[in-house]
Order: structure tokens, then C-alpha cells, then sequence
């Protein structure tokens, strides 16, 4: 395991913990390893960076990290509950409560509004419209996009779109992040302004982030960074020590 | 959940309106049809209906109404003698050729009543009185006869006269009738002058109408009729089904309507499923991106069953309202035949439900195999 100390801008509990992990996916007679014996820790109060290569498995280990993937050995502890003793349902509904996504996509609902996309995951949690259309409202007015709330995914700028996912992922108060290539979509002013904004927003002593990128021009926002390279973590570091390692 | 089902739905105007139409059609074609098959099976049933009796005696090999083999006017002597009944008189039901005053013809069911007693006489006289029909050569004739005589040129109104077999004929009273299977207009006259219309036979009665005494019911007492040799008696409503039944099992009536009413089902089916099929696929990443954010597939389940649902109601309503709104038009000129019983729409219902279960189905199939995973593909 390539350990990861307590960051001085956070609380620094262990918010993340992967040990050993790997996954396996089935083809033909060559099984692809996407992850080998991978061990990794996110710290509460942070902003992790998984980087590295296409193809290298940045977004299996976020799938494995929010659940959405079975692993074939190893552990994963998130907030101290291991995903692996849990029943699919049980892992489904910790999700719920505890993982906001930003995805690659956006994957905002192009028939609902942007309000009604940002309650989504508090209407999941059994909230009532109203109660929950609410607190969207008040999530995309910080986020300046107080005006547009009304307003379809499609009307909106690619910017717009980013921040309305990160507005949806934030919506709960989930304690860990989950962002999937961020700014694969925006040019690079839109994207950086994206990151300010999820690093203002997402940042909290009680709350983990954690970003798969490949773009080398937001590394800069990290507090730490793990680089992956076929399927194993081969450097991580506080993001200052990254550049000079 | 539901609600953001419903508005993913509602705001996909191309698919919803392409499934509001499918299962419109659908459903427009099966209570349409099935309603004119039932409206069918009553115009079979017409002089059931029209006479009314509570037991019809017939000929033992007689299984339907229109099927007429002639009885000796003995057995109304022989029926009467039955414990049980109150009364029994003899009836005349025919098809006769009527000759216009312009020389065309045109066929006519002829019905002759008991002349003391006019059993079995219209339900609604619409004009004149059925008193008239003791006057010589007075006949009744129903709606259906006087507008097909309109058609031909020949206003039809008390004092008309036309011939039957070369036998004058003057009206003497409108009434309105069931209409007929085969659509002849009803003439109501007395048993005695329909034998002298029709053609004369060695036997000319067609059936005998019997009332039980009170106490008795009908199906007894048709059951002890029916132990006469060479007769046959049906309680009302089993003569009615009787020849319903006939008409199914022998005629390519309900082969027709029923491949109609199949295509609504494959048209409804082919459409609405597929339909909704793509309108899943359309949404299957965000259905996936819910699945991730932690949807469980019971909330899934529901959603897509009640978007199927919920279209499968406006389109059986639609459907049905569209059939009621074509059967209130048709009822007005009495053709084609329409009767919308409740099991029309009982049955286009289920059918409905059928296809949205079988479209939620195949939409839930593709849900149930996608791994939440895939939103960061």
C-alpha cells in the first residue's frame, strides 16, 4: 500500500481505504486485469486526483470506491463500512445517502428542468417535491444559477450543465464526491472554473472528493494525487510533491 | 420517484404522442369491432326481442330463431295442456316478398300475431293504433321499412297500400322494431291473414308463444314442453344465446371480426411496445445514472410501469371514447350495428394492460441488466 498522510487542510480521517484490490473483467480466454492488488486511501477534508493513461483503470477504481462495481478480492472501506460485507441493496442505499456523482457526461435528464435534475437524489431519500425543488433551488442560487432554474439541460451552456451536476451531487450533503472526468467536456477556462467551483463548493473537513482526470492542467487543484498505471496505483503524493517526483 | 417518471414521460412529446396513438388505434380498433360484432349478434336475435314471449316452442330440430321448420296447429291444443302454462298462442314468422307501387320488390320479415290477443305485438306503435290491425288486409310495418321505401321513392304512411305474394296489404300504424339480422323490414299483421299473405304448405305455423302460470319459471316449464315428441321449447334468454351461438359456430362472422380485433392487439403491441422500448433505450443512461445515484429497481420497476400505465389509460380511454362517439353516430341511422355491452371495454382493458405489462417488460429487461457502472463509460 503507498500510504497517504493526514493532510493539514483537512481533518484528515481516512475517508477512503482500498486495500489489495483487484478486478478481474471476463474476455474470452485472456481476462483483462482492471485493477492489480490495488491499494489507496482519500482523506476526509480533500481533494484526490486519479490520474494517469487512458485504458489505465482511473474509472474502475472509481466504481469500485462508490459501489457500482463488484470487486473479485480485496477490501473497501468508505467511512468505515466495508462495501464488501454488504448486501447489493444495503450497498445501493449507502450510496444514496453518501455519494454525490459528477459525471464525464453530466447525465442531467434532458425532459426535467434543472431544478428537478438537482433534486433527484433528494427525492431518492424520500424528500417531497416541493421540500426537495426547494433546497435545489437554493443549492443552484449558490452556484449562480439562481435564474435557470426552470430551464432544460439543452438550454444551457456546457459550463451551465457542469454546474448544475455539481449543484445535483452536493444536493444530499453526501460525505464523499465522486467526479468522473470533470472537464472532459469544457474548453479549459470553463473547466478551471468548474474545479474553483467544485473545490469551493465540495471541499468540506467532513466531506471526501475524489476526481479521475487525465487533464494535466487541473492537477493544480488537487490535494493529493494518485497516478495509475495499468491497473495498479503507482505514485501517490501530496499534489506540491507531484510535479517534483 | 413517480412524478419525475411522469414529467420524463409527458415532456417527450414525440414518443408520448407516437404511444397516445398506438394505443388509441389499438384500442379504437378492438372496442370498435367487438362492439360491432356484438351489435351483430343482436340483429340475429331481432325477433326474440321484438316478440318478447318468455317460452318459445319450436320444432325439435329447430336450434335458432331465424331457423323456422313449420309445426301443425295442434300442438298450440297439445302445449296448452302442459301443467304449467297460462296461455299459449300460435305465431307466423316469415320471410315474404312484398311488390311496391312502383313495381320493385322487396323482401319482408312477416310476423303474425294471435289475432284476439296481439301477443308478441311491437313494442312502440309510432303511429296509429294496433287495434287497426283487425281492419282488413291492416298490416304494421316497422322504421326499417318505411325508410327503405323512402330510399326507393315511395313515402310509407297509414293508408299505404303495396302487395305481399299478390295479396293487398295497407298500413294502418308505424311502430319501431329491433332491426333484423338480414335488415328486412318488420310487417306485423294477424296470424290469419299472414297464412293468407304467405305461400300456402301443408304446415304453416312457425312456432308457439307460451306464458308460464305464476310461480312456474320459464326453464321448467320450457323443459317440460320440450318432453313432447317432435317439439322443442326455449326460455327466452336461452333462445336469444342459442342463436348468438349458432351464428358464431357457423358462420365466418367471428373469424372475420376476430382477425380484426388480433390486429388491433399486434398493431397495439407492435407500436406501444416498441415504442416504449425506445423511449427506455433513449433514457437508459440516465436510468443508469439514477441507478448509480441509488435508485433500487423496485423504484425503477414502478416508474416504468406507471409511464406504460399511464399511457395505456389515456389510450384505452381515448380508444373507448372514440368508439362511443362513433356508436352514438351509427345508433342515430342504425347501421353498421353497434352495442358497447361493459364487457367491450372489460376486455379491450385487459388487452391494454396486457400490452403495457409486455412493454414495461422488455423496457425493464434492458434496466435490469445494466450495471449502474456504466455512467462513467
Amino acid at each position: 500500500m503507498i500510504p497517504h498522510e493526514a493532510s493539514q487542510a483537512g481533518s484528515g480521517s481516512i475517508a477512503v481505504a482500498v486495500r489489495n484490490v483487484t478486478k478481474i473483467f471476463p474476455n474470452g480466454d485472456t481476462p483483462t486485469y482492471a485493477l492489480r492488488d490495488v491499494s489507496f486511501e482519500a482523506r476526509c477534508g480533500e481533494l484526490t486526483m486519479i490520474v494517469g493513461p487512458s485504458g489505465c483503470g482511473k474509472t474502475t477504481l472509481l466504481s469500485v470506491i462508490c459501489g457500482t462495481l463488484a470487486i473479485d478480492s480485496g477490501s473497501i472501506e468508505v467511512f468505515g463500512k466495508n462495501l464488501g460485507s454488504m448486501s447489493p441493496s444495503e450497498v445501493t442505499g449507502f450510496r444514496s445517502k453518501n455519494v454525490g456523482f459528477i459525471f464525464q457526461q453530466f447525465n442531467l435528464i434532458p425532459t426535467l428542468t434543472v431544478v428537478e435534475n438537482v433534486s433527484i437524489p433528494l427525492i431518492l431519500q424520500g424528500w417531497n417535491y416541493r421540500k426537495a425543488e426547494e433546497k435545489a433551488a437554493a443549492i443552484l442560487k449558490d452556484v449562480g444559477l439562481g435564474e435557470r432554474i426552470r430551464s432544460f439541460p439543452k438550454q444551457l451552456s456546457g459550463g451551465q450543465q457542469q454546474r448544475v451536476a455539481i449543484s445535483r451531487a452536493l444536493v444530499h450533503d453526501p460525505k464523499l464526491i465522486i467526479c468522473d472526468e470533470p472537464t472532459a467536456s469544457l474548453d479549459a477556462k470553463t473547466g478551471h472554473h468548474a474545479l474553483e467551483l467544485l473545490k469551493r463548493s465540495a471541499c468540506a473537513p467532513d466531506r471526501c472528493v475524489i476526481v479521475v482526470t487525465h487533464d494535466s492542467r487541473i492537477f493544480s487543484f488537487a490535494d493529493w494525487i494518485a497516478e495509475m498505471e495499468d491497473g495498479r496505483v503507482v505514485k501517490s503524493c501530496r499534489a506540491a510533491e507531484y510535479h517534483h517526483a | 420517484m413517480l412524478r419525475i417518471a411522469l414529467l420524463m414521460l409527458f415532456r417527450d412529446r414525440a414518443k408520448y404522442v407516437m404511444l397516445i396513438v398506438g394505443l388509441t388505434f389499438c384500442s379504437l380498433l378492438m372496442t370498435q369491432q367487438s362492439s360491432v360484432f356484438c351489435g351483430l349478434m343482436l340483429w340475429t336475435s331481432a325477433t326474440v326481442r321484438n316478440i318478447g314471449a318468455k317460452v318459445w316452442v319450436f320444432d325439435a330440430k329447430v336450434e335458432q330463431v331465424n331457423e323456422v321448420i313449420p309445426l301443425r296447429e295442434i300442438e298450440v291444443t297439445r302445449v296448452r295442456g302442459i301443467p304449467g302454462v297460462e296461455w299459449a298462442v300460435p305465431l307466423y314468422v316469415g320471410i315474404e316478398q312484398a311488390r311496391l307501387s312502383d313495381g320493385s320488390f322487396q323482401n319482408v320479415q312477416l310476423v303474425g300475431l294471435d289475432t284476439a290477443t296481439f301477443v308478441g305485438r311491437p313494442m312502440q306503435i309510432t303511429k296509429g293504433r294496433i287495434e287497426d290491425l283487425r281492419m282488413p288486409d291492416a298490416v304494421i310495418i316497422d322504421q326499417v321499412g318505411v325508410d327503405k321505401f323512402r330510399k326507393k321513392g315511395i313515402t310509407i304512411d297509414i293508408g299505404t297500400t303495396f302487395e305481399i305474394n299478390d295479396k293487398t296489404a295497407r298500413v294502418v300504424a308505424l311502430c319501431h322494431a329491433n332491426r333484423s339480422f338480414l335488415g328486412q323490414p318488420y310487417i306485423y299483421t294477424t296470424y290469419d291473414r299472414a297464412l293468407q299473405f304467405a305461400k300456402p304448405q301443408r304446415k304453416m305455423m312457425s312456432c308457439v308463444l307460451v306464458e308460464p302460470k305464476p310461480g312456474v319459471s320459464s326453464k321448467e316449464l320450457a323443459e317440460s314442453i320440450s318432453a313432447i315428441p317432435g317439439l322443442r321449447a326455449f326460455e327466452r334468454d336461452d333462445l336469444f344465446w342459442s342463436t348468438v351461438w349458432w351464428y358464431i359456430k357457423n358462420t365466418g362472422i367471428p373469424i372475420s371480426f376476430g382477425t380484426v380485433v388480433l390486429m388491433g392487439v399486434i398493431v397495439g403491441i407492435a407500436i406501444a411496445g416498441q415504442t416504449f422500448y425506445l423511449f427506455i433505450l433513449d433514457n437508459l443512461r440516465y436510468l443508469a445514472a439514477l441507478k448509480a445515484m441509488g435508485a433500487r429497481m423496485p423504484i425503477l420497476a414502478a416508474m416504468v410501469f406507471l409511464q406504460s400505465f399511464s399511457v395505456g389509460f389515456v389510450g384505452f380511454g381515448l380508444g373507448v371514447g372514440l368508439t362511443s362517439i362513433f356508436g352514438y353516430k351509427v345508433l342515430k341511422i342504425e347501421q353498421p350495428p353497434f352495442f358497447m355491452p361493459w364487457q367491450v371495454p372489460a376486455f379491450v382493458a385487459v388487452i391494454i394492460i396486457l400490452i403495457c405489462c409486455f412493454s414495461a417488460a422488455i423496457g425493464l429487461r434492458q434496466i435490469a441488466k445494466l450495471e449502474p457502472a456504466v455512467v462513467f463509460k
